[in-house]
């Protein structure tokens, strides 16, 4: 069955590492939905979180074959049960005098932050899971979305785990 | 060393290229295989300061070089290297790199690179080497500073010879050749992301060995990682201590001995009959060192369809790929198969009666064997099986056996009967044409006195055929055996069968004449056109101690027997 998955992969901060990463997916036909890349704290590393569908088997070979490069350090697998999953949107909705308060409201009920506003448009920044994100569209799309850009999934470890 | 180190002076200070040919001797090398071009330059022209240490074999195709390593490595054990130039001479070398991954075999190829300030500006003679080679090396890395020259030759080196072997490229700039600093070659590596797994989980062997012990239809299917773990010793004490049977792949070859009574042969698309009823009547297959690819698996659900599995493998990735695994062991196989005869010493009761219980297990393959042996129809033309076994009863079954790809490969693999490991050079992964004749002459120059074969067709032989102008320059008394069909035969075969004889451009309409062509390169050129001139044409070939060109003119719509189609099960066989 096809399942979204999401993979941590601590890397050594060498150039070419990414290309070598995605490589391994795309040389598999496995698609990428979101790779978020950053340092650590650690000097010389960096983590990807990779969100990717895909059958588990398929899935596991990729496992194994990621942790057959040489700058990789280590593959984690995450689900929604044993980490937490965020990613953040930017939308900018049309806004006119009808539609304002709605978006208010809409920004409440979402936690979220209106960050940039001109005469007809708003534009709300918004943290949550995957599915928060999705509802968020749904709710916003009648009032007509003029752009959006999201950042990907980032994701730990959940801290009940660990304890 | 003799470099005293002056306190006053500064410390051992070298230029790139010094630095890399003195890397190159700290890891051992004594041989390499190349081709100069500007981007190198200053290497070679260092290199001509070490010609005492260092033997540099001109090839005349960069493709040439990275097979002649490749050979070289497959038959000594040690890592091949290859240096050629930038642009065109690391592209030329792509499809050797590819089959040297492909098979796992240890090799360090240093490309010249324009100089830094040029990278990226489409100057000439400029790739995108590694970026070209990232998907057919185990890794790559392009130097550019000169601070990392030494250790980065350091871990291509380590890397290229531990956990499961590969080739690993080594771009280097021609600025960082010219530039200096201070020499001192790392006695470690540290590589946070790389620690192979050389032992083999304890519990999992344990679990091997018990269910080896109780199986009653068990078979060993090994394939090339016990020839490049050089467990051929450990592999022949385990099946003689419990009278296993074995089936090899074709890169297994060579890794138990043939003429064993405990062999059935090669497996899959031309296994033998009884090696492929073996897999689908056995009840416990050990896979040593091998992969499933789907060659030997052919319909990958039917394979071993009655049999639980254990897989022996260095690489994780290996494990699982295509067959589910109940007994998985991830390490080297010689450790691996140490540690189980370790974990079986002493069980002499457990082991004599598995050995009984078994004993019907054995006459049924042996019935397998003597139903359908490999065999061939003798008439008035040469036929190529038979000169295989010429070859091999001529050599003893010593010789070392370089192969091209097609038929004459897989008679190669039928009928030579293979006694020792690293004694059958062929490209098994990529199934490369043009690979034997280079890889024969690696494999010489790493065993001067041993004699050693390309065992061709005549399509894939003028694939690098300029190499024998490299076996005339260096003495190489390489013996090109040619299986002359003037087809490309394995493509016609596939024709006949799968395609009604259609025969699209398979026919080699104009072949040159080998003799004159082995003559013309200062080689010696031999012809037989009678099953009666075999013989004596070999017997001659291995009289000469020089390049030899044997051109055999043998039947030429013979096909290879046992095939199982693509995708069947490898029960379909089409037998002779
Ligand atoms: C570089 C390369 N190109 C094409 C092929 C496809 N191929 C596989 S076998 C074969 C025919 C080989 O003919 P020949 O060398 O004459 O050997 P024979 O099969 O006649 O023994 C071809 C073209 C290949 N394996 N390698």
């Amino acid at each position: 069955m096809e399942k979204t998955h999401i993979l941590s992969i601590t890397v050594e901060n060498e150039s070419g590492v990414l290309t070598r990463v995605a490589g391994l997916f795309s040389a598999r036909g496995f698609n990428i939905d979101s790779i978020c890349v950053a340092k650590t704290l650690e000097k010389n590393e960096s983590k990807m979180i990779i969100a990717t569908s895909g059958d588990a088997q398929i899935l596991e070979q990729i496992v194994k074959q990621l942790n057959r490069l040489i700058n990789v350090i280590k593959v984690q697998e995450f689900t929604d049960d044993d980490s937490v999953l965020r990613q953040t949107v930017l939308v900018k909705v049309n806004a006119d005098e009808t539609t304002k308060g709605d978006i208010f409201r809409i920004k409440e009920i979402f936690n979220g932050r209106i960050i940039d506003v001109s005469r007809n448009h708003y534009t709300l920044e918004v943290t949550g899971s995957e599915k928060k994100i999705d509802s968020l569209i749904d709710i916003l799309r009648p009032l007509g979305i003029k752009d959006i850009v999201k950042t990907g999934i980032i994701a730990l470890a959940s801290a009940k785990k660990i304890i | 060393m003799n470099h005293n180190r002056n306190n006053n002076t500064k410390k051992n200070l070298m230029t790139g290229s010094k630095i890399i040919i003195e890397s190159l001797i700290n890891e051992g090398v004594d041989t390499i295989f190349g081709y100069p071009g500007g981007a190198v330059l200053n290497i070679y022209d260092e290199l001509l300061n070490y010609k005492d240490k260092i033997k540099h074999v001109l090839v005349r195709h960069e493709q040439g070089a990275a097979h002649a390593a490749d050979g070289y490595a497959r038959a000594s054990g040690k890592v091949g290297v290859v240096l050629v130039t930038s642009g065109p001479g690391a592209t030329n070398t792509i499809t050797g790199i590819a089959t040297a991954n492909m098979d796992s075999v240890p090799m360090v190829i240093i490309t010249g690179q324009v100089p830094t300030n040029l990278i990226g500006n489409d100057a000439f003679q400029e790739a995108d080497t590694v970026g070209i080679t990232r998907p057919c090396t185990k890794h790559n890395y392009l130097v550019k500073d000169i601070k990392d020259l030494a250790r980065t030759i350091k871990e291509a080196f380590y890397i290229a010879s531990t956990g499961r072997p590969g080739p690993v490229l080594i771009d280097i700039p021609k600025d960082i050749t010219s530039s200096v600093y201070e020499f001192d070659y790392p006695e470690t590596v540290q590589l946070h992301g790389y620690n192979p797994t050389y032992f083999g989980h304890h519990i999992q062997i344990a679990k091997l060995a018990s269910e080896i012990l109780k199986a009653k239809k068990p078979l060993l299917y090994i394939g090339g990682g016990v020839i490049s773990s050089n467990a051929s010793a450990e592999l022949f004490e385990l099946a003689e201590l419990l009278d296993l049977p074995i089936t090899s792949t074709l890169m297994g070859l060579g890794g138990f001995p043939s003429c064993h009574p405990l062999f059935f042969g090669m497996l899959g698309m031309h296994g033998t009959y009884a090696a492929n009823m073996a897999i689908s009547n056995a009840d416990f297959i050990v896979a040593i060192g091998a992969r499933f690819d789907d060659r030997v698996t052919g319909k990958v659900e039917e394979f071993g369809r009655n049999a639980k599995f254990a897989h022996i493998d260095i690489d994780p990735s290996s494990i699982g790929k295509n067959v589910k695994i109940e007994i998985p062991v991830v390490g080297d196989v010689k450790s691996v198969l140490s540690s189980l005869l370790e974990v079986l010493n002493g069980r002499n009761e457990e082991i004599s009666e598995a050995k009984y219980e078994r004993l019907g297990w054995l006459e049924e393959i042996n019935a397998w064997k003597y139903e359908h042996p490999l065999t061939y129809k003798m008439n008035d033309v040469i036929k190529p099986q038979y000169v295989i076994e010429k070859i091999y009863e001529l050599t003893g079954g010593e010789a070392i056996i370089a192969t091209e790809v097609g038929q004459s490969q897989m008679w190669t693999a039928q009928f030579y009967k293979f006694k020792n490991p690293r004694t059958l050079l062929t490209s098994g992964g990529l199934g490369t044409m043009g690979f034997g004749f280079p890889a024969a002459i690696g494999a010489q120059m790493a065993h001067p006195d041993k004699i050693v074969f390309d065992i061709a067709g005549d399509g894939s032989i003028q694939m690098n055929i300029q190499e024998l102008a490299t076996a005339v320059q260096y003495n190489l008394p390489v013996k090109i055996a040619i299986i002359n069909n003037n087809f490309l035969g394995m493509i016609r075969q596939w024709q006949e069968l799968f395609y009604h004889k259609r025969y699209s451009f398979s026919e080699m309409n104009v072949n040159p004449d080998f003799v004159k062509l082995a003559e013309a390169y200062g080689a010696v050129g031999l012809r037989a056109k009678d099953p009666d001139d075999v013989v004596p044409v070999i017997e001659k070939a291995l009289s000469i101690k020089r390049p030899v060109i044997m051109d055999f003119i043998v039947d030429r719509e013979e096909s290879v027997y046992p095939m199982v189609a693509p995708g069947s099960p490898i029960t379909g066989m089409l037998l002779v």
